[in-house]
């Protein structure tokens, strides 16, 4: 360790653990209390009077808890991603690449829109003071009340599969994260900045591509982690409402309308794991192409 | 006689502000001839970087006539006649210095070639050589400054516009800066005109010292320095170099009375 150098650990994984360590005597906590009336009930049906330890044993073992413990949920997690074949429907490493492809294919779409939009907004009056009033009441509309909306109309033009529409909820999400940050990237050269181009006589197109668009790119950058974050709730609750049959979000809807809490747990935390490792990506490749536009290292 | 570079007759400019119309410039007469090396000094609000905005078509005068190569100001930039240094070096953190320098010759259309070279040059110019490959934020304030000078003189524009181009600089960085533009200026035979507001750095450095006053801006004496070309540092301490700054401070000192 480099002295005066503050060590990772107790800086920043040692709270992390903390927290879920809390988190989990809680949540075990919880549970025996939740799952014991079943198990008193149980018990009281068939005339015995368990002892304590025989209840918190019967608690984390039930198959329809109310409140499924970390270990069954991981249980059930490992059972679901290794154990099963990838082509099962009951896999969530299958039911999670549906969800993956409808947030990739959202947050690409989103980011072209954004972009797309930025630019005109940045680039024309026209643009300014038509479209920004419209992108910040698009937002204000919920998602799940145009869900079936879209679904509709993609159906209408022959959209042909449930990926059309999931894709659009999921950039209907994304684009806007990535539109209002570009807008202010594109914006952010100062006066000084623009002056120094003009004293070149630059032309318009040269101060878009050689100022505003470099200038844009770490605003860019730090809005592409909301955004895949936006298009990843964007898909699932695509899925909740297009009733989908595959994909997280739809397993978290069976599990829950057939009261399988199993399921409904490990869809859960599928969903965290992908959303984290999705956001870990594009912060990765964030990463790389600041060094590569000559960031300073932080 | 040669008609001079920069001529300035009767210029003046009124900014119109919500409290009301602001006096910028008022009747401002000047003649800078080539190879003049001109100071505009004053205290702040004294119109001496509008006058040099003005110069470089990026003001608009409201009256008078004011021609740089015998071109409109607008007709000047459009055709390259100046470079400017700002304030700030405003170097673009997303390019290398040897990047940076470039800019204006990608924007002019240089070939690749030429690029280059020119890069190699006026980095060499400005004593830069190997910081090619440099991120601007590898470099101290004083060295961003000079390459932010060496991207004015990339493409070789006879007239050299700088606004206050070390204000944000400490006195032994200035110092150093200023001994280096005259080895510049003897260099390269370039008609300069430098906002400064540190009145030896205008004594120091100028052929012409032109002194302005505030509400309205405008020019209250003109000194045409006595002192040689070749001017080492201690020179400051010289008899003549104390009584032209005491003639600019006057200068200074009757426009604020008024």
């Amino acid at each position: 360790m480099i002295p005066g150098k503050p060590s990772t650990f107790r800086y920043s994984v040692l709270p992390v653990l903390t927290v879920v360590a809390v988190l989990v005597v809680v949540w075990y906590a919880s549970a025996i209390k939740m799952n014991s009336t079943w198990t008193y009930d149980q018990a009281a049906r068939a005339g015995t009077e368990p002892s304590f330890s025989e209840v918190v044993k019967d608690t984390m073992q039930q198959d329809r808890p109310l409140l499924p413990v970390p270990h069954q949920v991981i249980a059930e997690l490992w059972d679901t991603t290794v154990e099963k074949k990838i082509t099962s429907k009951r896999s969530m490493i299958y039911q999670g690449s549906i969800t993956l492809k409808t947030t990739l294919w959202g947050f690409a779409l989103g980011v072209v829109v954004g972009i797309a939009m930025a630019a005109l907004i940045v680039l024309s009056r026209v643009g300014r003071l038509s479209l920004m009033p419209w992108a910040i009441i698009s937002q204000t509309i919920p998602i799940v009340a145009l869900a079936p909306i879209i679904v509709v109309l993609s159906n209408a033009i022959g959209a042909g599969s449930l990926l059309v529409p999931k894709a659009i909820i999921a950039a209907y999400l994304s684009f806007f994260p990535v539109m209002v940050s570009m807008v202010k990237g594109l914006t952010s050269p100062d006066h000084m900045q623009l002056d120094l181009l003009r004293t070149y006589g630059a032309k318009r197109s040269a101060v878009f591509w050689k100022l505003r668009v470099p200038a844009s790119m770490p605003y860019f950058f730090a809005s592409l982690k909301v955004s895949i974050a936006a298009a990843f709730v964007g898909a699932v609750v695509g899925e909740l409402s297009t009733s989908a049959i595959s994909g997280l979000g739809a397993r978290m809807l069976i599990g829950s309308q057939f009261g399988e809490p199993m399921i409904m747990w490990a869809a859960l935390f599928a969903a965290a794991i992908l959303a984290a490792v999705l956001i870990f990506t594009v912060g990765a490749i964030e990463k790389i192409l600041r060094r590569a536009m000559g960031g300073q290292p932080v | 006689m040669t008609s001079p570079v920069i001529d300035v007759s009767g210029v003046d400019l009124t900014f119109q502000t919500n409290d009301g119309p602001i006096h910028a410039l008022k009747d401002v007469n000047l003649e800078i001839d080539k190879g003049d090396f001109v100071s505009f000094i004053g205290p702040s609000g004294c119109g001496k970087t509008t006058l040099l905005r003005c110069i470089a078509g990026l003001e608009t005068p409201s009256g008078g006539d004011l021609t740089v190569n015998g071109l409109s100001p607008e007709e000047a930039r459009k055709a390259r006649s100046y470079g400017y240094v700002f304030q700030a070096a405003g170097l673009y953190p997303w390019r290398t210095i040897g990047g940076n320098v470039k800019l204006p010759l990608e924007i002019m259309g240089f070939s690749k070639a030429e690029q280059a070279e020119r890069v190699r040059k006026v980095l060499e110019l400005v004593d830069l050589t190997g910081f090619e490959k440099k991120y601007p934020w590898q470099l101290s304030g004083g060295m961003q400054q000079r390459a932010s000078i060496a991207r004015a003189l990339a493409f070789d524009a006879d007239i050299l516009l700088m606004d206050e181009p070390f204000g944000a600089l400490d006195e032994i960085v200035r110092d150093h800066l200023n001994e280096q533009v005259l080895k510049l200026w003897a260099r390269t035979e370039k008609t300069i005109a430098f906002v400064t507001h540190s009145i030896p750095e205008a004594v120091y450095l100028s052929t012409k010292i032109v002194v302005m006053s505030p509400r309205p801006g405008r020019i209250t004496d003109i000194i045409d320095s006595p002192l040689p070309k070749d001017r080492p540092l201690n020179i400051r301490d010289s008899a003549e170099f104390i009584q032209i700054a005491h003639r600019v401070r006057d200068g200074l000192r009757a426009g604020h009375d008024e």
